[in-house]
C-alpha cells in the first residue's frame, strides 16, 4: 500500500518533468528516450510478465520503422497512417515470429527470435526500398491529422509524449487485467497453468503480439521524429540493448524498463563524445548486471521496501 | 542396543535443506562395520534425503556426519565416493546415453577388493552379454541390478541402497534379496531404505524409523519381527 | 559436362565445395555450442567472439611475435580455451543456479565487450593474414581450381569434428561427459569432479572456436565483427539441427554450408537468408530440430 501512496505523486512528478523538459533538454534526446522507454516496456511485457526472452525485438522496432519511413516518404502517407501501417507490419511480424517460436522454451525461444530477426536484418540490407547501408533518409514528418505541423521538434516531442504515455497506460492495463494475471500464473508455474486448463501457448502468443505491436509503434515514432530509418534499428545490438534496459531497470516491474531506458540512453548520450568504446561499456554493464544486480533499479527498490 | 562393533557411520543432529525447505530436522543414527541397517518410514519422512545428504548431493546441511572418522560435511561431493561410499539411488540412475557396459564401468574404482566382471555376472546373470544394449532399454529389475553392480565393481564397502525393490515383480525381488544376503556375507556395510518389510527383515540387523526428518524409533531385527504392531503404527499401515 | 537446371555440373560441384568451407566453420562452432549447451545448459553467445578472438590472436602472434601459422594452430586454441576456462570459473559457474537466461545474457554482454574492445583498439577494418607458404597454390580438381588452403580448411575442420565426436561417443571421458549431461549430481556422487569437468568442457569448446578462428584468418579478413556475423547464423544452424546430438550438429553445419553455396549459384540474393528460411521450415515441420530430442 505504501508503494501505492507513493505512486500517484511520483507519476505526477514524472509527467511534470517530461512536460517541462524541452525547456532545458534537447527535444530529440527526449524523444529518443521516450521511444526506447516504450520499446523496453513492450519487451518487458514478454520478458517480465510472460517469461519469454526475445532477442529479436529489433525486428519489430526497425521493421516498423522502415515501413513507416517508406510509407511517409515514397507514398506520401500522412503521419497517422504511416505510423499505423508500421504498427500493422510489426503486429503481423510478431504473429509470425510468435507462431514459429512460442513452442520452444527458454533459451531456444531466444535463439529462434534472434535468428528470425537477423533474417529481417539481412532483408533490410538487401531489399531495394530500404536503401541498404544508407537507409531511408529525409523522411517527412508531415502534419498530425492534417492540422498540427510536426516539423517543429518541440511539437513533435509533445505528440510523441502523448502517444507514448497512452501506450504505457495500455501496457499498465494489460498487466493489471485478468489476462495479465493469467500471464503471471504461467510465468510462476507453467505446468500448473496447463493443468488449470489455460491455453498457455495462446496467452504467450497474444502477449508477444501486443509487445511486437508496441515495439513497432516505438520504432515508427522514432523514425518520424529522427527522419531516418537505418540498419541500426534492426540490428541484434539493439535487440540486446533493449533487454539490458529492461534488466537494469527491473524485469517484471512496470517502471523498470522506463528507468532502464532513461539510464542507458543518457549514458550513451554522455559516452558518445567521450571517445570510449560504447559497445564494450554496455557489454560490461550487461555482465555486471547479470552477475550482481539481477533485480535492477526498480526491482531492488521494491525489494528493499518490502523488507 | 548398541553393540561393541566398530562404528563406521555416525550422524548426529543432521539438518539439511532443499533450497528453502528444511527436510532433515536433526537426524541421528549410526551404522557399524558389516551391518545391514534399514531406514523405514512413510513417504516424505526424509529417508532418501538422509542418503542424499550423506553423499553430499544435498549441499545445504548442518550437524555432524562422519564416516570412519572422516568429516562428511567438509568433504567435497566428488570426494565422498573415495571414502568407500557407494550410492544406488531410488530412480536407479541408469544413463540413457550410455550402453550397459559403459554404465557398468562408469563409476571409477575407489578401493581394491571390488567385484570383477565374473563375480558380477555370477551375482546378476541377467546382465551378461548385454554390453551393447542401451542402459535404459533394460527392464526395471535389470536396471536395478545394473545400478547395484556398477557400485560393487568400484570396491565401495559401504552401500546406500534406496528402495531397490520398488515397482519390481516378486521373482526379481527374490533375486535381489538373495544378492543382498550374499553382499552381507562378503562383509559389506549397507543402509537400506525399503517399504517392503518382508524384504527388509530378510537380511537386516537393525531398523530405524524416520518421521518428519527425524529418527523416531529403532529396533533390532528380532524385535521388529516379534512386534509388527509397533512398526505398523509408525508406518500408518 | 552436362548441365543441371541450366548450370554446368562443374560450377555446381565448385559451389558445393565452397559451401563445405563455410559449412566447416558452422560445424566447428555449432559442435562446440551443442556440447556446451548439453553439459552446462548455457547458450554461449560469446562463441562467435571467441572465434574472432582466435583469429585476432593468430594475427597478433604473427605481427608481434613473428609466430607463423603452424605453431599458431596449436598455441592459439590453447590460449583462447584457457581464457574461456577462466571465464567459466570466474563467472558462468555462479550462474548455474539461476535461470539459464542469465548465462545467455552474460555471454551476450561478454561478446559485446570483446567485440567492442577489439573495434576500439584495432578499428573495424579487416587485417589481412597470409596463407601459409606450404598451403599456397591451387588444386586442379577437373571441375574447378580449389585453392589448397581451402581444401586444408575442410579437411582440418572435419578431422577435428570427427575426433571430438569419437572422444565423446567412444571413450571413457566421453562416457563421463554424456552421463554428466544427464545427471550431474549422480556422476559427482560416483567420485567424478563434475565442476572441473564443466570448466574443461567449456574451455575445450571455446578452444574449438579459437581453432576455427585460426583456420579462418587466412581466408577472411581478421576483423572485430567477424564473430557476431557468424554466430547468429550458427544459432540458426543449431535450431535447425536441434541440441540433442553432437553428430547432428556436425552434419547440419556441413549441409547448411552446402545449401548456402548452392543458393549462391541459383539465386544469389537469397544466399544470406537461406539458412534462416530453412530454419523457419524446420520450425514449422519439426519444432525440436532435425536431430533434437527436446519435445
Amino acid at each position: 500500500m505504501q508503494t501505492n501512496k507513493l505512486l500517484v505523486p511520483a507519476v505526477a512528478a514524472g509527467l511534470g518533468i517530461l512536460l517541462a523538459a524541452p525547456a532545458v533538454v534537447f527535444p530529440l534526446f527526449l524523444i529518443q528516450l521516450l521511444c526506447l522507454a516504450l520499446f523496453a516496456s513492450a519487451l518487458n511485457l514478454v520478458l517480465g510478465y510472460a517469461g519469454l526472452l526475445s532477442l529479436g525485438h529489433a525486428a519489430f522496432f526497425g521493421g516498423s520503422a522502415y515501413v513507416t519511413a517508406h510509407a511517409a516518404k515514397a507514398w506520401g502517407l500522412p503521419f497517422e497512417l504511416a505510423v499505423l501501417l508500421g504498427v500493422a507490419f510489426a503486429t503481423l511480424l510478431g504473429l509470425a515470429f510468435g507462431a514459429l517460436g512460442i513452442r520452444r522454451h527458454g533459451i531456444y525461444f531466444a535463439m529462434v527470435t534472434l535468428a528470425l530477426a537477423q533474417m529481417i536484418y539481412f532483408l533490410a540490407v538487401q531489399m531495394p526500398f530500404t536503401g541498404g547501408e544508407d537507409g531511408i533518409q529525409a523522411v517527412p514528418r508531415g502534419k498530425l491529422l492534417g492540422l498540427v505541423d510536426l516539423s517543429d521538434t518541440t511539437t513533435m516531442y509533445y505528440v510523441v509524449l502523448v502517444i507514448v504515455v497512452a501506450a504505457l497506460i495500455l501496457v499498465w492495463r494489460v498487466v493489471h487485467s485478468p489476462f495479465g494475471h493469467v500471464l503471471a500464473a504461467i510465468r510462476e508455474n507453467e505446468a500448473r497453468a496447463v493443468s488449470l486448463g489455460l491455453n498457455v501457448e495462446r496467452c504467450k502468443l497474444i502477449a508477444f503480439v501486443i509487445s511486437a505491436a508496441l515495439s513497432g509503434l516505438a520504432g515508427s515514432l522514432k523514425v518520424i521524429a529522427f527522419q531516418l530509418a537505418s540498419l541500426n534499428n534492426v540490428s541484434w545490438h539493439l535487440s540486446g540493448e533493449v533487454v539490458l534496459m529492461t534488466l537494469i531497470g527491473g524485469v517484471g516491474t512496470f517502471f523498470g524498463p522506463i528507468v532502464g531506458a532513461a539510464f542507458l540512453v543518457s549514458l550513451e548520450h554522455f559516452l558518445a563524445t567521450s571517445g570510449l568504446p560504447i559497445a564494450a561499456i554496455i557489454g560490461a554493464i550487461f555482465m555486471a548486471c547479470v552477475m550482481v544486480f539481477r533485480r535492477g533499479f526498480v526491482g531492488e527498490f521494491l525489494h528493499r521496501r518490502k523488507d | 542396543m548398541t553393540d561393541s562393533r566398530e562404528r563406521r557411520l555416525e550422524l548426529k543432529g543432521l539438518h539439511s535443506w532443499y533450497g528453502e525447505s528444511h527436510v532433515l530436522h536433526g537426524t541421528t543414527l549410526h551404522v557399524n562395520r558389516g551391518e545391514v541397517v534399514t531406514i523405514l518410514g512413510r513417504n516424505g519422512a526424509g529417508k532418501t534425503t538422509t542418503m542424499r545428504t550423506i553423499m553430499g548431493i544435498v549441499r545445504k546441511r548442518k550437524g555432524e556426519a562422519r564416516l570412519d572418522g572422516h568429516d562428511l560435511i567438509a568433504t567435497p561431493p566428488h570426494k565422498v565416493a573415495g571414502l568407500g561410499l557407494g550410492y544406488v539411488p531410488e530412480e536407479r540412475g541408469i544413463f540413457s546415453s550410455l550402453n550397459v557396459a559403459e554404465n557398468l564401468t562408469l563409476p571409477p574404482v575407489v578401493k581394491s577388493g571390488g567385484m570383477g566382471l565374473d563375480d558380477i555376472y555370477e551375482l546378476f546373470p541377467n546382465l551378461e552379454g548385454r554390453d551393447k544394449t542401451v542402459g535404459t532399454r533394460l527392464s526395471g529389475g535389470e536396471q536395478q541390478m545394473l545400478a547395484m553392480a556398477r557400485i560393487l565393481r568400484t570396491g565401495a564397502d559401504f552401500i546406500l541402497l534406496d528402495e531397490p525393490t520398488e515397482g519390481l515383480a516378486p521373482v526379481i525381488v527374490d533375486e535381489i534379496a538373495k544378492a543382498l544376503v550374499k553382499l552381507k556375507a562378503l562383509g559389506l556395510t549397507i543402509i537400506l531404505v525399503e517399504q517392503n518389510l518382508k524384504f527388509a527383515t530378510a537380511s537386516a540387523d537393525r531398523h530405524y524409523v524416520m518421521d518428519q526428518g527425524q529418527v523416531v524409533d529403532e529396533f533390532t531385527n528380532e524385535r521388529l519381527v516379534s512386534d509388527m504392531a509397533r512398526i505398523n503404527a509408525h508406518l500408518g499401515v | 559436362m552436362p548441365d543441371i537446371f541450366g548450370m554446368p555440373v562443374a560450377v555446381l560441384l565448385g559451389q558445393v565445395l565452397l559451401g563445405l568451407i563455410n559449412g566447416s566453420f558452422y560445424a566447428l562452432l555449432s559442435l562446440g555450442l551443442a556440447i556446451i549447451f548439453g553439459m552446462l545448459n548455457v547458450i554461449n553467445f560469446a562463441h562467435g567472439a571467441f572465434y574472432m578472438f582466435g583469429a585476432f590472436v593468430t594475427w597478433m602472434v604473427m605481427s608481434w611475435l613473428g609466430l607463423s601459422y603452424w605453431p599458431a594452430l596449436v598455441v592459439v586454441p590453447i590460449v583462447v580455451g584457457a581464457f574461456g576456462a577462466a571465464i567459466e570459473r570466474l563467472f558462468l559457474k555462479r550462474l548455474y543456479q539461476v535461470d539459464h537466461l542469465y548465462s545467455l545474457l552474460f555471454t551476450f554482454g561478454l561478446a559485446l565487450v570483446m567485440e567492442g574492445l577489439f573495434r576500439h583498439v584495432f578499428g573495424s577494418a579487416g587485417k589481412p593474414y597470409p596463407v601459409p607458404q606450404e598451403l599456397t597454390g591451387v588444386l586442379k580438381l577437373g571441375f574447378m581450381f580449389l585453392p589448397v588452403y581451402r581444401g586444408w580448411v575442410i579437411i582440418a575442420a572435419l578431422l577435428v569434428c570427427v575426433a571430438t565426436w569419437l572422444v565423446i561417443e567412444k571413450t571413457r571421458l566421453g562416457a563421463y561427459l554424456r552421463a554428466a549431461t544427464e545427471n550431474p549430481s549422480l556422476v559427482q556422487a560416483f567420485g567424478i569432479n563434475v565442476p572441473l569437468m564443466l570448466t574443461i568442457t567449456y574451455g575445450f569448446c571455446v578452444g574449438l572456436a579459437g581453432f576455427a578462428g585460426v583456420l579462418a584468418a587466412p581466408i577472411y579478413q581478421v576483423s572485430p565483427g567477424m564473430g557476431s556475423n557468424l554466430i547468429i547464423i550458427v544459432f540458426a544452424v543449431v535450431v535447425i539441427g536441434g541440441m540433442g546430438s553432437i553428430g547432428g550438429a556436425i552434419l547440419t553445419g556441413l549441409s547448411l554450408g552446402v545449401i548456402e553455396g548452392l543458393t549462391k549459384t541459383f539465386y544469389p540474393s537469397a544466399s544470406s537468408i537461406v539458412i534462416f528460411i530453412v530454419m523457419v521450415i524446420v520450425l514449422m515441420l519439426r519444432p525440436a530440430g532435425l536431430f533434437g530430442r527436446e519435445a
